[in-house]
């Protein structure tokens, strides 16, 4: 049984249609990549996953259970996390505070909530700046914290969006690691990216939207080799790095 | 109750209320420019009643002849507010939303405390203006001239405003900074003084509508609170930041509140206006016409 | 910062606040003047009253300015109870802490849905209407109000004639409990859910967080005990009316003393009491008298130089060489 999946997904905000009969599955246990050029709609049907808001039609199934009319925070309690890709911290609260908020969800209490929060610190590698203020962070770090507070709810499926975009060489490699390590422990992770470079590499399948239809899925050298797929980004013509 | 006393009553509701949108617009404007909420705004109404009397008294003008003037120096006095007080208001990286409130609440306070210290806490009142205490009549109807006045003059500012801020570039300036303060420095807007023009702008409007307001109104150090109120509901009913929202807004709670007095005593008629912000808020949380 | 010094940093908190407790609860045997002892009582009460509103307003950001609702609700509840139906006040100080609260949850349904200007125009908005509503009941005393009758000097009937000393120390009661109180919550997931709320709702949303639910306990917890002073207050002055107690004047008073000293922190509101009331107290009875204004000059100025100087409040000023050391 996959983990997720979305059924037939149309989503239209007035008279634009950003998602148009999207079914995809994501497997447990699997790293895989949401891509396409911009306006593919790749951050509706994220929203919709998470679910900020219902779709105009169409079902999203989670574990086996239609969550389709649950809100984003009954979701996170069955098991769905996500990052957003304009950073969310709590700004006046520290980067232990934050992650706590997160630990929240799956724990009897604040004192379970806070052992937690460290575990996830030291696994995201931010346990050195537990204390400090969340606006006191540089961004990567912010990132880092943004991952770290989803962890902490003990997600079974990771939405992260676009967390690698942006980051240096060096912060983007230890970014990949990182989503390697969360995958070890038994989390599913389902990402939105832009940098292919990175994302590649990194993912089990790919999914590609372009238009709000899906266009392409399968492994990512197949993908990168798919005409509409290249056609898509319009004469930019990639070839996924060692394939 | 006859059909004749409603609609009398509904004219002057109409009239009041073009002028509470007068009053409320320069709220809106400031709040739409830089996303600060004057607590301050009922002061300078009430300041700008006593710069009118000043004018009658000492140098015997009309209120009406004296409007332009107190609108100017409300103008200066606005950019003043901004330039000595708000824009340090706005540095603070915390809290920004209450450290406004209360800088501008501070400014309240005093500037009643001055009133009261140098022109005394009695109650006056221009004693004699070109229109007061004269009413229009048309078609039967009994029209205050000063509130008829109020209201020519309100939409000629309103009408004044949209020419502004759509057909000039200090208008254009205005909508950019509205947009994104941050930015606009790149393409050579001074931040800073669009702001303190925009606050003259928003001081010189209530001073339009405190000239008028003069000519029937009691004036004292505390007349700013109960008209301030009213603006508030006025801006957040027709939506923050919406020139057009103030200007509906107004004619709402001028309309709403003369139907209000008819039912119920005097005392409780801005319970109507209340009843009416709820509502609104309740099925448009932003208000009728807002955007933020 | 790990979690013992967390720990530890709590516990000094709650040693701080019994030692100020046990030093103002001696203050009485050295200061004998009624007049002081007056604006301690008061300054405590505020230190309470804002304590509670802070809990709404600054742990969970939803800044009300109509709070004066609830503290006449609860005057008009003990007073009204009191005097048409002999109920003893503390049973009254009960019931208008209930009724308060029950009245913050129906109000939140439509309110919470509201944002910032918008929330805070509406809690004017709706406590003015209550304050009209009250200038016009005459069953309720109208605008000439209530008086409660004070007979003799009883714990029972909590009214005091000749000694005003047991109301300070209910007002240290009360300041204490409202404190331990937030600081209690501090540490629970409420607490939590409160800053995340505030901080950025749909973040919240995303870990779980039920917005609606938080705002609401907020709302409940901050006008039971807003409701208690203002059947305190009701007792300790024996006469109310609706300009004294429902105003928005009031209301302001209320989140003003959190401000500036702090708000969503701790120690804030009971600092910013501490600064502000007696402060105000002084100026008005030295300067204030004649209608002259001074006394309003120099409130309004020291409320724009600390809302301008320390935007995060008074209590920065110690705050800062904590910072430092645990951002490390």
């Amino acid at each position: 049984m996959s983990l997720l999946e979305t059924r037939h997904i149309t989503q239209h905000f007035g008279g634009v249609i950003a998602n148009s009969d999207v079914s995809i599955a994501v497997e447990p246990g699997e790293i895989v990549g949401l891509i396409g050029p911009n306006g593919a709609g790749k951050s509706t049907l994220f929203n919709l996953v998470a679910g900020v808001f219902p779709p105009s039609q169409g079902e999203v199934i989670f574990d086996g259970e239609a969550v389709t009319a649950l809100p984003a925070t009954a979701r996170c309690a069955r098991g769905i996390a996500r990052t957003f890709q304009v950073v969310k911290s709590f700004e006046s609260m520290s980067v232990i505070d934050n992650v706590i908020v997160g630990g929240l969800v799956r724990t009897s209490g604040v004192r379970a909530a806070r052992a937690k929060a460290y575990e996830v610190l030291e696994f995201t590698g931010l346990a050195h700046r537990a204390g400090v203020p969340a606006n006191a962070l540089i961004p990567s770090e912010k990132r880092r914290l943004e991952v770290a507070r989803a962890l902490a709810t003990s997600p079974k499926l990771l939405l992260l969006d676009e967390v690698l975009t942006g980051l240096t060489p060096s912060e983007a490699e230890r970014g990949v690691d990182l989503v390697r390590e969360i995958r070890k422990t038994g989390v599913t992770v389902l990402m939105v990216e832009h940098v292919m470079e990175i994302v590649m590499p990194l993912v089990d399948r790919a999914i590609v939207l372009d238009l709000g239809r899906v266009i392409a899925q399968g492994k990512p050298s197949d993908v990168v080799r798919d005409d509409k797929v290249i056609t898509a980004y319009l004469g930019e013509r990639h070839r996924a790095r060692g394939a | 109750m006859t059909a004749e006393t409603i609609i009398q009553s509904l004219a002057s509701g109409l009239l009041m209320g073009l002028l509470y949108g007068l009053i409320a617009v320069g709220l809106a404007l400031i709040f739409g420019l830089m996303d600060v909420v004057n607590f301050a705004h009922g002061e300078f109404l009430m300041a700008a009643m006593y710069a009118t009397l000043g004018f009658a008294t000492f140098a015997l003008l009309d209120p009406l002849i004296a409007a332009p003037l107190v609108a100017f120096a409300m103008f200066g006095f606005g950019a003043l507010a901004y330039l000595g007080v708000v824009r340090f208001a706005m540095r603070a990286r915390t809290n920004v939303g209450m450290v406004q409130i209360f800088a501008t609440f501070g400014l309240a306070i005093v500037m009643r405390g001055l009133a009261q210290l140098l022109l005394t806490p009695d109650y006056r009142s221009i004693p004699s203006s070109w229109l007061g205490g004269k009413t229009l009549a048309v078609a039967g109807i009994f029209l205050p001239e000063p509130q008829l006045a109020g209201a020519l003059i309100s939409v000629a500012a309103f009408a004044g405003l949209y020419l502004l801020i759509h057909h000039t570039d200090f208008g254009r300036a205005l909508e950019a900074t509205r947009e994104d303060a941050g930015a606009v420095a790149l393409v050579g807007i001074d931040k800073n003084r669009v702001f303190a023009l925009g606050w003259g702008l928003g001081a010189a409007l209530v001073g339009l509508a405190g000239a008028v307001m003069a000519i029937f109104f009691y004036i004292y150090p505390d007349v700013g609170a109960s008209f301030a109120l009213i603006a508030y509901v006025t801006v957040a009913l027709g939506g923050f930041g919406s020139v057009f929202g103030a200007f509906a807004g107004g004619m709402i709670v001028g309309l709403v509140e003369a139907t209000t007095a008819l039912v119920l005593p005097p005392s409780l008629k801005s319970l109507g206006i209340y009843a009416v912000y709820l509502l609104v808020v309740f099925i448009r949380p932003r208000g009728l016409f807002g955007s933020l | 910062m790990d979690a013992a010094s967390f720990a530890s940093s709590r516990r000094r908190a709650l040693l701080i606040a019994a030692l100020l407790a046990v030093a103002a609860a001696c203050l009485p045997l050295v200061v004998k003047d009624v007049y002081v002892l007056n604006i301690l009582v008061l300054t405590l009460m505020y230190a309470a009253l804002s304590q509670s509103w802070n809990i709404l307003g600054g742990y969970c950001g939803q800044i009300s300015l109509g709070h004066a609702l609830y503290f006449g609700l609860g005057a008009y509840t003990t007073t009204l109870l009191f005097t048409k139906l002999g109920v003893v006040p503390w049973f009254g100080m009960v019931a208008g802490g209930a009724i308060s609260a029950t009245i913050a949850l129906a109000l939140g349904y439509p309110t919470f849905r509201l944002r910032g200007h918008y929330f805070a125009i509406a809690t004017i908005v709706i406590a003015e209407s209550a304050y009209l509503l009250f200038l016009n009941w005459d069953w309720a005393g109208a605008a000439l109000g209530i008086n409660v009758p004070v007979r003799a000097d009883s714990w029972l009937l909590f009214q005091f004639r000749r000694s005003k000393l047991p109301f300070f120390y209910f007002a240290l009661g009360l300041a204490c409990v409202t404190w331990l109180v937030t600081w209690a919550f501090e540490n629970s997931k409420w607490g939590y859910w409160w800053r995340a709320v505030k901080d950025n709702p749909e973040a919240a949303e995303s870990l779980g967080v039920v917005v609606f639910h938080s705002k609401m306990a907020a709302a409940a917890v901050s006008a039971f005990f807003t409701a208690v002073g203002g059947a305190f207050y009701a007792q300790f002055v024996s006469y109310i009316d609706p300009e004294s107690v429902m105003s928005f004047q009031f209301s302001l008073l209320m989140a003003l003393p959190a401000v500036l000293g702090g708000i969503g922190t701790l120690w804030g509101p009971a600092l910013g009491a501490a600064i502000l009331i007696p402060l105000t107290e002084l100026t008005r009875s030295y300067v204030g008298g004649g209608g002259k204004g001074i006394d309003l000059i120099v409130y309004g100025v020291l409320i724009m130089a600390i809302a301008l100087a320390r935007p995060e409040g008074l209590v920065g000023l110690f705050e800062r060489r904590k910072r430092i050391e645990t951002a490390r």
